[in-house]
C-alpha cells in the first residue's frame, strides 16, 4: 500500500467514527442521520480502494471494500486525490477544480447524492451558535431587508419584534467630519424605513401562499382553460404534486419545442439578500435549465443610461456618477444645492435607509441654500424647505437648455474647465442661442414650455452660475424621476451637460445631495447582490470580478440565446415577435445591439415560469398583461411568490416562496454592487450581516433555493444547482469570498450576526468624486470601470467618452445614428410625445400624471398584504372597507370636476382606468396630478384587463411607448389622463 | 397626582417630523400580536394609531409648506382618563399613564375623556387602548420606546424629568405643551408647535431690476418686506435670490394687515387678509 493508500483508509474509517460522534454530540446530526437509509460508497475510479457505509434507521456502519449495490458513489480519481479533498480543511478551489476535470465524480440519484453532501458539510457547521440570547426566552437574531438591518427578536418561533440595530461600544468607531468650523457624527445606530418596520406584517399576512396550489380548472392532461387566468379559484397540492407537475411541464416544451420554450421574469428586486437575491440562486437554477430570460430595462436609470453614458460615459453604472467622498466635500465647500427630480426623503436613495436624512440636517445646520425642481412639492423639499420650482413634467431639458442660454450670454459658466475638460461646446452653443435653428433657449421660450416663470429660471440660473453648486439628479445620482418621462434621456444628458459647464469635480461643484459619498472604507471587500451571489453567472451579472474567483464554484452559463423586453412581454407573446435594445453596461455601446424575439432557430416561449406579482404595479400599461395571461399563448403558467397578489393569481400553479427572515442568507446593508459600485456610501456604517434562519418557514413555504433545489433534482440537474452546499454552506462560502474572514470568526459572525467594517481614518479617506478630472490626473476615486480597453488616452485617464472628456455632442451616438430625431447627439429640447404637445389626446386627457417610485413601500413590496404600512394616512385611504390608492391633484382642478377631498375618483385614459381616493393639495400645480406607481394590488372590478381596477395599480395608466424607439426605456412618468368622480356602479369600461 | 416625581416626557419638534410613519410602524411592531400583561393587550392589526401623524399644509401653489405633528397619548399630569376611570387607568409614578386592559373591559366611555384622542376602541378585546410609552420596555431597562427609537430625524425623544427641570428645558428649547387650554397638564412638549398652528404671509417680489437694464421682469432679491396693522409694524423679512419672503406666526383669521413691499427705489403696499396662510403669488413692484 502507498502512503496515500493508506492515508486515505484512515481517513475513511475516521469518517465513520466522526459521523456516529457527531450523532452522539449534536441530536440535530442525529435527526439528520434518521432521514434516509442509504448504502454509500467512496473508492476510487479503479475500484482498487474503498469503503461501504452503511445509513440505516440514524445508525451509520462502514467496512473496508465495495459491498452490495450502493445508492451512492463518492469517486476519486486516485488516493492523493480522495486523501486532499476529504481532509476536514480542504479548499473550495480544490474541489470545484476536482469537480470541473472528473477527478472526483458523484453517481446516483440527485435527491440522494445532495442529500449525502449536506449531511458531510453538516459536520462542519452543526452545534454553532446563532443569535443572542436577550432574556425571557427571547433570542435576537440579525436580517438585512430592502430598508435596512434589522434585529429580529424571536420567541417561541414566533417574531415578537424587528427593530433598527443600535451599535455597541466594541463595533467599529463612527466617522466625522470637519466642516466650517463645526464637528459633524452621524449616531451610532442603523436606520429603518417604513417598509423595514412592516416586516412582521409581511410575514404573518393573511395574503401569505403557505401551500402548493393548482388552479381549479386547469388540466395538463386535458382542458387547460388558459381563458379563465386571473378568474378560476384554486386547490391546494402537495408540494410533491406541484414539483412533479412544473419539472414534467418544462420537460415537455423543452422536448416538444427545444431551446427558449421557458420563459423566466422576476421583479426589479427581491427580499434582500446576496444567495437568494433574483440574481443568483434563480440564474444558477435557471441557466442549468435553459431559458428564456425576460430582459430587464434599467428601470429606475432609464434616461441616464440611454442618454448620460453618451456624454460622460460611466455605462457600468447604467450612466450614473461617481460617489466618492463628496459628503466631506459638500460640508466644507458647497455654497448651494439644487434637487432636481430628487426626492431621497422618499426613495431613501435607494435601499439607503434614513441614513441620509440626518446628514441632509447639516445642510440646514450650515444654512446651505436649497432649490427643488419637481413638479410635486415632494418630502425633501418639505423638510428642508428651499425654493420649489415645478416644471411640467416632461419639460426639463428646455429648463436645461435655458440655464445654459443664460450662463452663454452672461458668461456665468467656467470657461477654462469647458476649454480643457469638454468637446463639442460649441456645437451645442451655436443650438442653445438660436443659431441652428433661429430659435434662442431664452427663459422666455423655456417659460412657454414648462411653466416656470422666465424670471424664477434667471434666478436660478444667476445663483447656481456663481455659487459653487451641488446637483441632486435622482435620488442618489440617476435614480428615478424625470428619468421616466418621454424625454428623460434629454433630461439625464441635460444635467452632465450643465455640470460639464460648471466644473464637475471642482472642490464644492460635483453631484449629490449628501446621499452618496460618506467616508466609510470602499477597499474593504464585501461583494452586492449584482455580484452574482451563488450564480456562477459570469454573463449575466458581475460574478466574474471577484466573486467568482474568490468563492470557487462552477459557473453556469444560460445555453440559451433569446431574450424578451420586459416592456414587451405582453406582445412577444401575443403577437409572438418584438425587437429591443439590450441593458449591457460593459460599454456605452453595448446598448446599440438591437436584438429581435424570436432567436434564430429558436422557440417562442411557452411556459412562463414567473417570479412575484410585481408587473401590473410596475410596468407600463399594464392591463396588457393581464388580457396576455388570458390568451392560449401561454401553455402553462407557474408563479412562485411569497403572497397572493398581483400576477400570482394569473398562474396556473403557484409554489409558495418563503421570506428572507425564514431561510439563511448574507448580505450588507445597501450593497447592490454593480450598477451602484460601492452603493454601501450611503450609509453611515458599512454592516455586513449573516441573515439568520429566525423562524421556520410558514406553512409548508420553502425557501427560493430549496423549491429550486427540489426541481433540480427532478430535473437531473440537483448538483450542478447546489453543487451539494446547504444555504448556511452557500453562506459560508460567500463569508469566506470576502473580507470578513481577516476582521471576524465565522462563529462570531454566526453568533452577534452583524459587523460594523471601521471606516478608514480621516487621511486615508477616498479621493472625492472627479476631482482627478477637474484637475487633469489620472483616475484616483476606487472605481474598477471603465474597462481598460474603453480608455482612448490609457488606462485611468479621462472619461469612458472617445475623447475621454465630457462631451456636449457625443462622439457614440454620432457614431451610432447621427440622423436620430429622437437623440440627436447634442441635446436638443424634443417635447414630449405625450404631454401638452400631444394635441387632441391634451384636448381629451388633460392632466398629466406623474407617477415616481413610491414612498412607503419598496416597489410592491410591503403594499397590501394587509400590511401595517396601509394604514399610513399618505399611502392608502380606507373607503367603505376598501383601503384605496391615493392621487394628488390641485384643489382648483379638484373643484373643476366635482372631485372632494377624499372622495373616490376613477383616473383614467385610453389604456384603461383605475378608481383612488383624491387627496386635494396645493403640492401640484394646476393641470398635474401625483399617484405614486408599485400598488402591489390588482383588483379589476370586472373583467382582467378590460375593467377599471380598485387596487391602484396606476401603471394601468401609462404608455408603453419607449422614450426612444432605439432603446427598452420606460416613459411611465409622462402620461395624460382625465379624473372623474367614481361611480361604482360603472364596472365595465 | 404628584408633579415634583421625574416622569418620562415625549419632546416633539414638529419642524424635523416628515411623515416617514417609522413611529406609527414600530409601535405596530411592538403590539401587533403581542401581549404586554400589566401594560397593556395587542393592539389591532390595522386600523389604530397610537402615535398620529397629522398633517398640516399651508399657503397655496407654488408657494406651499407642510409640516407634520406627531401626536401620541401626551401622558398628562393631570389626565382626564383617570379622572373618568374609576380606577381603571392609573398613572405611575414616573409619569406613565396606562390602562388596565382588565378594569377597562367594556368601559367604551373612557374613549370619550381624552381631549386629545388618544384613546382608541379595541372592538375584539373591549377595551379602551393608547400609548403605553412602551412601558413594558423602559421597565426592562430599555432607553426608549420604539418610536423614538425609530426615528430618523430626532423629531420624537424621549427624557425623565420633574416638572421644575421640564420647565426649565421647555425655556431653554422654546417647548410648548399642545393645547394647554385642555387644562391636564400634559407632559409631552412640544417644538415649532408654530409651523402647525400659525398662519404666514408669502409672495414673490418681482419687477425691473437696475442690475439688468433690459427691462424683463427679474426677481428682486434684497426687498424689504413689513407687515402692519394700524401703524404698527409687526414683523419685517428681507426677500431671497427668488424674490420670495415669507412672515409667519400670524394667528388664524386674525383679520387684516397692511403689507408693504419695497424694492429698487420703489414700493408697493397691499392689503392682505389672513384667515389661513396666505400666498399672495408675484408681487410686482
Amino acid at each position: 500500500m502507498t502512503f496515500d493508500s493508506t492515508k486515505l483508509s484512515v481517513l475513511l474509517y475516521g469518517l465513520e467514527k466522526l459521523l456516529r460522534l457527531t450523532a452522539r454530540r449534536h441530536p440535530a446530526f442525529a435527526a439528520r442521520l434518521k432521514q434516509k437509509d442509504l448504502v454509500v460508497q467512496i473508492r476510487l475510479r479503479d475500484g482498487t480502494q474503498g469503503r461501504t457505509f452503511v445509513f440505516q434507521g440514524g445508525a451509520v456502519t462502514s467496512r473496508a471494500g465495495l459491498h452490495g449495490e450502493p445508492r451512492v458513489t463518492l469517486s476519486f480519481e486516485t488516493a492523493a486525490i480522495a486523501t486532499r479533498l476529504l481532509r476536514p480543511r480542504r479548499t473550495q478551489l480544490d474541489l470545484v477544480s476536482a469537480a470541473k476535470t472528473f477527478q472526483v465524480e458523484t453517481i446516483g440519484a440527485d435527491e440522494e447524492v445532495v442529500w449525502l453532501s449536506e449531511t458531510l458539510n453538516m459536520l462542519a457547521t452543526v452545534g454553532a451558535e446563532y443569535g443572542i440570547e436577550v432574556g425571557g426566552g427571547v433570542r435576537r437574531f440579525t436580517s438585512n431587508t430592502n430598508g435596512g438591518v434589522v434585529f429580529v427578536h424571536v420567541k417561541d418561533g414566533k417574531i415578537l419584534r424587528i427593530t433598527p440595530i443600535e451599535l455597541e461600544d466594541g463595533d467599529a468607531p463612527t466617522w466625522s467630519v470637519e466642516a466650517r468650523g463645526k464637528t459633524f457624527t452621524p449616531p451610532r445606530k442603523s436606520t429603518v424605513n417604513a417598509h423595514t418596520l412592516a416586516w412582521k406584517s409581511l410575514v404573518y399576512s393573511p395574503d401569505r401562499l403557505l401551500y402548493p396550489m393548482k388552479r381549479v380548472d386547469f388540466d395538463p392532461d386535458g382542458e387547460r382553460n388558459p381563458q379563465n387566468r386571473g378568474t378560476s379559484g384554486y386547490v391546494r397540492i402537495g408540494w410533491d404534486e406541484a414539483l412533479d407537475l412544473v419539472a414534467k411541464e418544462i420537460q415537455r416544451v423543452k422536448r416538444q419545442y427545444g431551446p427558449g420554450a421557458i420563459l423566466n421574469g422576476s421583479g426589479s428586486h427581491h427580499t434582500w439578500g446576496a444567495l437568494g437575491y433574483w440574481l443568483s440562486a434563480r440564474l444558477r437554477f435557471f441557466n442549468n435549465v435553459g431559458w428564456t430570460p425576460v430582459a430587464h430595462n434599467p428601470d429606475s436609470w432609464e434616461g441616464w443610461y440611454w442618454g448620460a453614458a453618451h456624454h460622460w460615459g460611466q455605462s457600468a453604472r447604467n450612466g450614473g456618477g461617481e460617489t466618492y467622498n463628496t459628503v466631506e466635500d459638500l460640508l466644507q465647500n458647497c455654497e448651494m444645492v439644487v434637487f432636481w427630480s430628487s426626492d431621497p426623503e422618499a426613495t431613501s436613495g435607494v435601499y439607503g435607509a434614513h441614513d441620509g436624512t440626518v446628514r441632509r440636517q447639516w445642510l440646514k445646520e450650515l444654512g446651505i441654500p436649497l432649490v427643488h425642481i419637481d413638479p410635486y412639492f415632494n418630502h425633501t423639499a418639505a423638510l428642508f424647505g428651499g425654493k420649489w420650482i415645478a416644471p411640467r413634467p416632461g419639460t426639463d431639458s428646455a429648463m436645461v437648455l435655458a440655464i445654459a442660454h443664460v450662463w452663454m450670454t452672461e458668461g456665468l459658466y467656467d470657461k477654462a474647465y469647458v476649454a480643457e475638460r469638454t468637446v463639442g461646446f460649441e456645437k451645442w452653443q451655436e443650438y442653445v442661442l438660436g443659431r441652428e435653428d433661429g430659435v434662442p433657449k431664452t427663459p422666455e421660450w423655456q417659460e412657454a414650455e414648462t411653466g416656470v416663470p422666465a424670471k424664477d429660471l434667471r434666478a436660478l440660473a444667476r445663483e447656481w452660475g456663481t455659487k459653487k453648486t451641488y446637483l441632486a439628479a435622482g435620488g442618489i445620482i440617476g435614480f428615478g424621476g424625470a428619468c421616466r418621462t418621454a424625454n428623460g434621456i434629454d433630461w439625464a444628458r441635460g444635467m452632465v451637460c450643465l455640470m460639464g459647464m460648471q466644473g464637475l469635480g471642482k472642490p464644492g461643484v460635483n453631484m449629490g445631495c449628501l446621499q452618496q459619498g460618506t467616508p466609510v472604507d470602499t477597499r474593504f471587500f464585501f461583494p452586492g447582490y449584482s455580484e452574482g451571489g451563488m450564480s456562477g453567472d459570469l454573463a449575466g451579472t458581475a460574478a466574474a470580478v471577484n466573486v467568482y474567483p474568490r468563492m470557487p464554484m462552477a459557473p453556469s452559463m444560460n445555453s440559451v440565446q433569446q431574450m424578451i423586453p420586459r416592456l414587451k412581454i405582453p406582445e412577444a407573446v401575443v403577437d409572438g415577435e418584438c425587437e429591443g435594445y439590450p441593458t449591457d453596461p460593459r460599454t456605452i455601446e453595448g446598448q446599440f445591439f438591437r436584438f429581435q424575439y424570436p432567436s434564430p432557430g429558436h422557440s417562442r416561449v411557452k411556459l412562463y415560469y414567473k417570479y412575484g406579482g410585481s408587473h401590473f404595479g410596475t410596468m407600463t400599461e399594464t392591463d396588457r398583461f393581464a388580457r396576455m395571461y388570458r390568451t392560449d399563448a401561454l401553455e402553462f403558467v407557474v408563479n412562485q411568490s411569497i403572497w397572493f397578489e398581483g400576477e400570482a393569481k394569473f398562474a396556473d400553479v403557484i409554489l409558495p416562496a418563503c421570506t428572507n427572515f425564514e431561510r439563511w442568507d448574507i448580505s450588507e446593508l445597501a450593497n447592490c454592487g454593480g450598477y451602484i459600485h460601492h452603493a454601501f456610501t450611503q450609509m453611515n456604517h458599512r454592516i455586513a450581516v449573516l441573515q439568520h434562519k429566525c423562524i421556520e418557514p410558514l406553512g409548508e413555504s420553502r425557501s427560493d433555493f430549496q423549491i429550486f433545489l427540489d426541481l433540480a433534482k427532478r430535473l437531473g440537474i440537483g448538483m450542478a444547482f447546489s453543487e451539494g452546499s446547504s444555504e448556511l454552506d452557500w453562506c459560508r462560502r460567500y463569508f469566506d469570498a470576502t473580507d470578513l474572514p481577516k476582521a471576524i470568526s465565522w462563529e462570531e459572525f454566526a453568533k452577534k450576526g452583524y459587523y460594523v467594517i471601521p471606516p478608514l481614518p480621516a487621511n486615508r479617506r477616498d479621493p472625492v468624486s472627479y476631482r482627478w478630472f477637474a484637475e487633469g490626473r489620472p483616475k484616483d476615486t476606487p472605481e474598477l470601470t471603465p474597462l481598460p480597453g474603453d480608455y482612448t488616452h490609457g488606462f485611468r485617464n479621462g472619461l469612458q467618452t472617445q475623447s475621454g472628456k465630457i462631451e456636449f455632442e457625443s462622439s457614440s451616438l454620432k457614431r451610432f445614428d447621427p440622423d436620430d430625431p429622437e437623440r440627436p447627439p447634442i441635446l436638443k429640447y424634443v417635447p414630449s410625445w405625450e404631454g401638452p404637445h400631444s394635441t387632441e389626446l391634451f384636448a381629451k386627457y388633460p392632466l398629466q400624471l406623474v407617477s415616481p417610485h413610491p414612498r412607503f413601500t419598496f416597489h410592491t413590496q410591503s403594499d397590501g398584504k394587509d400590511s401595517f404600512v396601509n394604514d399610513i394616512k399618505d399611502h392608502r385611504i380606507p373607503v367603505e372597507g376598501r383601503d384605496y390608492w391615493i392621487v394628488r391633484l390641485n384643489p382648483g382642478d379638484a373643484k373643476a370636476r366635482g372631485v372632494a377631498d377624499g372622495s373616490l375618483v376613477k383616473v383614467f385614459n385610453d389604456r384603461g382606468a383605475v378608481v383612488c381616493a383624491a387627496k386635494l393639495t396645493g403640492r401640484v400645480g394646476p393641470g398635474i396630478v401625483h399617484s405614486y406607481e408599485s400598488s402591489a394590488v390588482y383588483e379589476p372590478s370586472g373583467e382582467p384587463g378590460r375593467s377599471p381596477d380598485l387596487g391602484g395599480c396606476i401603471n394601468v395608466l401609462t404608455p408603453k411607448r419607449m422614450q426612444i424607439q432605439k432603446s427598452h426605456s420606460i416613459a411611465a412618468m409622462s402620461c395624460l389622463v382625465e379624473i372623474a368622480p367614481w361611480v361604482p356602479s360603472e364596472v365595465q369600461q | 397626582m404628584n408633579g415634583t416625581a421625574k416622569a418620562w416626557r415625549f419632546v416633539i419638534d414638529v419642524a424635523r417630523c416628515e411623515d416617514c410613519n417609522n413611529c406609527l410602524l414600530a409601535c405596530k411592531d411592538e403590539h401587533v400580536g403581542n401581549d404586554w400583561p400589566g401594560v397593556t393587550g395587542p393592539q389591532p392589526r390595522r386600523g389604530a394609531r397610537w402615535i398620529d401623524v397629522v398633517r398640516k399644509e399651508r399657503g397655496q401653489f407654488p408657494l406651499v409648506d407642510v409640516a407634520y405633528r406627531p401626536t401620541p397619548c401626551q401622558h398628562c399630569t393631570d389626565p382626564p382618563c383617570v379622572a373618568a376611570s374609576g380606577g381603571a387607568i392609573r398613572r405611575r409614578e414616573d409619569g406613565i399613564v396606562l390602562v388596565d386592559p382588565q378594569k377597562a373591559k367594556g368601559r367604551r366611555d373612557l374613549v370619550e375623556s381624552c381631549p386629545y384622542g388618544a384613546l382608541e376602541w379595541n372592538e375584539e378585546l373591549q377595551v379602551a387602548q393608547k400609548c403605553t410609552l412602551c412601558a413594558h420596555l423602559l421597565d426592562q431597562g430599555w432607553k426608549e420606546p420604539r418610536c423614538v427609537q425609530a426615528c430618523p430625524t430626532g423629531a420624537l425623544r424621549i427624557v425623565r424629568l420633574d416638572d421644575g427641570e421640564a420647565q426649565r428645558l421647555g425655556a431653554a428649547e422654546r417647548l410648548e405643551p399642545l393645547h394647554p387650554e385642555h387644562g391636564t397638564r400634559p407632559a409631552a412638549l412640544y417644538r415649532n408647535l408654530a409651523r402647525f398652528e400659525a398662519c404666514f404671509v408669502a409672495g414673490s417680489v418681482a419687477g425691473p431690476v437696475a442690475a439688468f437694464p433690459s427691462g424683463a421682469v427679474e426677481c428682486i432679491a434684497g426687498a424689504t418686506v413689513t407687515l402692519s396693522r394700524a401703524g404698527q409694524t409687526l414683523a419685517t423679512a428681507t426677500t431671497d435670490a427668488f424674490g420670495d419672503f415669507k412672515i409667519d406666526g400670524l394667528a388664524e383669521r386674525s383679520g387684516r394687515y397692511s403689507l408693504v413691499v419695497a424694492a429698487e427705489g420703489r414700493s408697493r403696499i397691499l392689503d392682505v387678509e389672513v384667515k389661513e396662510s396666505v400666498s399672495l403669488g408675484v408681487v410686482l413692484v
